[in-house]
Parts: C-alpha cells; structure tokens; sequence
C-alpha cells in the first residue's frame, strides 16, 4: 500500500484527495456562514433569524441551496447567453481556487508555493471579470451601472490591500504563507504577531477587505435603494447561487488572509499552548463574525465618500507605511520587531 | 559536444524545474475540482428547474417600464480614470514585490532607489490629486 502511494498514481490519488478536502471544508464551512451571518443580523435587530428548518434553523442553508438548484434560470432575452452563464461560474471558481495555498496548519497546505501572496492577489484581482461580465451579458441598465460601479471599487481598494501586504513582505523577507507564521512566532504569543508593528494597517486591511468584497458599509453595487441588487438583478436560481457562493468565499478568503498576516494563523496567543489547525479556524470564524456585526451595525458609505476615502486616505497612508516600515526594517528600529526575516523559515 | 559538468548543471536544472512544476499540480487539480464543481451545479439546474419562458419574464427588469434604449450605455469616464489609475499603482505593487522579498540582501543603493522610485510616484500622484483626477461628484 505504501508503495502505491509513491507511484505518480498514487501521488495524484493523495492530491486529489487532498483537494477534496479543503474542497470539503470551505463548501461546508459557506453554509454555516451564510447561516451565522443571518443568525448574527438576526440578534442585532433582536429578531430570531431562521429557526424552523432543523434544530435553530441550523439547516437553513441546506434547504435554500436545494431550493436554488430546483427554481427556475430564467435566461433575460437580450442577454448574451454564454458570458451571463460564465460569469457567475468564473466569480465561483476564482474565489474557490485561492484557497489552494492557504495553510491551515503547519505544513497543512495544498500547494505551498513560495509566491503564494502574490498568487491570491492574482487570483483575488480575476474576480472583478466575474462582476463586470455578469452586469455587461445581462444587457440591463441596472446590471450594467452595478458592475461598473463594483469594479472601480474593488480595483480602487486592491491598491491599498496591495501596499499593507507589501509591509508584511518586507518584515518577513517571503511570501510564503508558512514563513510569515513562522515568523511570527516569536515566543510571545499574542503579543508577538504582526498586529503589533503593523497596528495601523490591520483596521486598514480589514476595511479594504470589506470594500473588496462588497460588504456593508461598502456595498454600493447591491445598493437596493438605487441599483435594485446591482450586477445581480437578472439572475436567478443556480447562477444567484454560484455568485453568492463566491462572494461568501471570498470574505471567507479574506478572513483567513487576515489571520495569517497579522493575527499568527494557527499559533496559539498563549505561550505553552499547543498550535494547531483550530486556532486558524477559530481566528477565521472570529473575523467571520467581525465582518457580520459590521454589516449589521454600520450605515452604507456614499459613492463619492467610497472613492475618496480608497484614493485620499487609504491610499498615501499605506504608501507612507510601506516607506515607514523599509526604513524601520533596513536600519534595525524598535529592536527589529520589523525585521522578522532571522526569526523567519 | 556539451562538457559533463554543463550536462550535470542542465539536469539538475531541469530536476528544479519539474519539482517547482510538481508543486503548482495541486492547483491544476484545485481548478479542475472547482470547475467541475460550478459546471455539475449549472447542469443540475438545466436538467432538473422546470422551464417556462414567455415574454415578459426574460424580458430585462427596468421597474415596470419597457426599455427605453440599450442598456450599453455611455458611462463616466471617472471610471475609466479609476482604473488607468489602478494600472499606475498597481504596476508599482508589482515592482515592490521582489524588492521586498529581497529586501535583507538589498544593497543601500537598491534601498535608496526604490525610495527615489516611491518620491517619484508620490510626485505624480500629488499632481493627479491637486488636478483633482480623484475627485468624484
């Protein structure tokens, strides 16, 4: 049997094993997030949420998904049938396959490629086709200012995620998701993650994320007083399904992006404390959470006040990070807490 | 006729290159599975959502009205602006990156010319801002 798995054969079993799983992960983890985000707004507004399907509603999600799959695709007749059915599979597969160099734990990694960051903000910047295709096929006015209004956000708040990682990188010297960990782990916890040197930037980050994914206070292509639901207004059923999919998985994404850059993926804040692959999980699930008492809490932001905040605010304070950061690293200030790369693997 | 070290150097090159490959299969089979994923959810709902089109269900949703013109409109050209902007930084981002991974062997030159590189970009964008490209009414 051990032999077998050495074969290429075997090898290509084992992978295709091991991409079912994290598969597997993320598909069952989607649905108890779209559960929890709505049981979280729920108590915000001090409603029950969905309690009927299941013990307290837990299999909500289960049943709407089915639901989706039986309604009926309706098709809009001026549309352009091939690209209004590939968009919502492309923002899908995009979102799904940045998850291939996330580690879970220490060596628990599909593809531990060393341009892993780089290869999520490639993978990260595809997604904006899905959005900009799905409004531009379905021929409809409202579709169609969705889109163009979601794209000039997202790429507008990708410069600034861009510039925050590129501090990490500098403190860190790889972009390896299992280096910048390592690297982090300094003996002190919670103490000696990158939140610390790179306080600023983490609210930064986590708002860029916010943006990027078109979350609440930032969701102004679904604004539903204006634009009716956006990109979105002319689908239904399984294509609805497959861009909500992969808006759920790309916050997701960005959750687990959070926790590794700067909140020490799985290392355990107490020093002693065995790491391991629920610390990452529950750090992604804690940020999953923060993302939903935000949209729960926060007023939607104007379109002008967007822009101006990701080009006026986000944008040279990063900058100025970055600058800071390549001076603090190269000349050894603050005892070189931003230069990580001795420490680091 | 190559010289035996020379040959050793190719394959071991070539041994780098087929395990740098080996590392990046598990995303070809990551695509695979998600495609097949997306592509098996649409069919299902060919093959099981029932169908009943007629006119006024595919036709495009304008909140009752009919459509007055094509949804293919002309749009801002703030937009249009945004994203030659985004080229801008984000060609920039692409220069940062191997400069950052190697930034502990990054010679003082190299340090300060990328600082100069940064004082030029910032130059630019205080001109785009003051001619107020970044403005959005």
């Amino acid at each position: 049997m051990a032999d077998f798995f050495s074969t290429p054969l075997g090898t290509f079993v084992i992978i295709l094993a091991q991409c079912l799983a994290v598969l597997g992960f993320v598909m069952i983890s989607l649905l108890f997030l779209v559960y929890g985000d709505r049981k979280i707004w729920a108590a915000v507004q001090m409603r029950r949420g969905p309690n009927v399907v299941g013990t307290f509603g837990i299999l909500q999600s289960v049943a709407d998904a089915l639901k989706y799959v039986l309604k009926e695709v309706v098709i809009p007749a001026g549309s352009d049938k091939a690209v209004f059915m590939l968009a919502p599979m492309i923002s899908f597969v995009m979102s799904m396959i940045a998850w291939a160099v996330i580690p879970f734990s220490d060596g628990w990694v599909l593809s531990d490629i060393n341009v892993a960051i780089l290869y999520v903000f490639a993978i990260s910047s595809l997604e904006v086709y899905g959005v900009i295709m799905g409004g531009w096929a379905s021929n409809s006015k409202y579709p169609f200012l969705g889109s163009l209004r979601s794209a000039a956000q997202m790429i507008s708040y990708e410069v600034s995620i861009g510039l925050i990682i590129i501090g990490v990188i500098i403190s860190t010297g790889s972009m390896n998701f299992g280096s910048i960990v390592h690297a982090q782990d300094t003996g002190w916890g919670f103490f000696g993650w990158y939140w610390l040197p790179h306080f600023p930037m983490v609210f930064l980050f986590f708002i860029s994320a916010l943006a990027e994914t078109n979350r609440p206070p930032f969701d102004l292509p679904e604004a539903e007083s204006e634009l009716v639901a956006g990109y979105q207004v002319e689908y239904s059923a399984t294509p609805f399904l497959l861009f909500m999919a992969g808006e759920y998985i790309a916050i997701f994404l960005m959750c687990a992006l959070t926790s590794l850059l700067f909140f020490g993926g799985w290392l355990s804040p107490i020093p002693g404390l065995p790491d391991g692959a629920l610390w990452m999980v529950g750090k992604m699930a804690f940020f999953f959470f923060i993302f939903a008492m935000v949209k729960a809490i926060t007023p939607r932001y104007r379109y002008d006040q967007l822009m101006r905040l990701g080009w006026k605010v986000f944008l040279p304070f990063s900058l100025v990070w970055v600058v800071f950061v390549s001076f603090a690293a190269k000349f050894g200030w603050f005892w070189g807490i931003f230069a990580r790369w001795t420490t680091g693997g | 006729m190559v010289s035996a070290p020379v040959a050793r150097r190719a394959s071991q090159r070539s041994q780098q290159v087929e395990e740098m490959l080996r590392e990046y299969l598990p995303i070809l089979v990551f695509l695979g599975i998600a495609i097949a994923l997306g592509a098996i959810l649409i069919l299902a709902a060919v093959v099981l959502a029932v169908r009943h089109p007629d006119p006024e269900k595919v036709s495009a949703y304008e909140c009752g009205f009919n459509a007055f013109d094509d949804a293919r409109m002309k749009f801002d050209v703030r937009f249009y602006l945004v994203s030659i902007l985004f080229i801008i930084f984000d060609l920039e981002i692409a220069f940062l990156f191997p400069w950052a991974v190697a930034f502990k062997d990054v010679s003082m030159v190299g340090f300060w010319s990328m600082m100069v590189f940064l004082g030029v970009l910032t130059a630019g964008f205080a001109y785009e801002w003051k001619k107020g490209a970044l403005e959005w009414q």
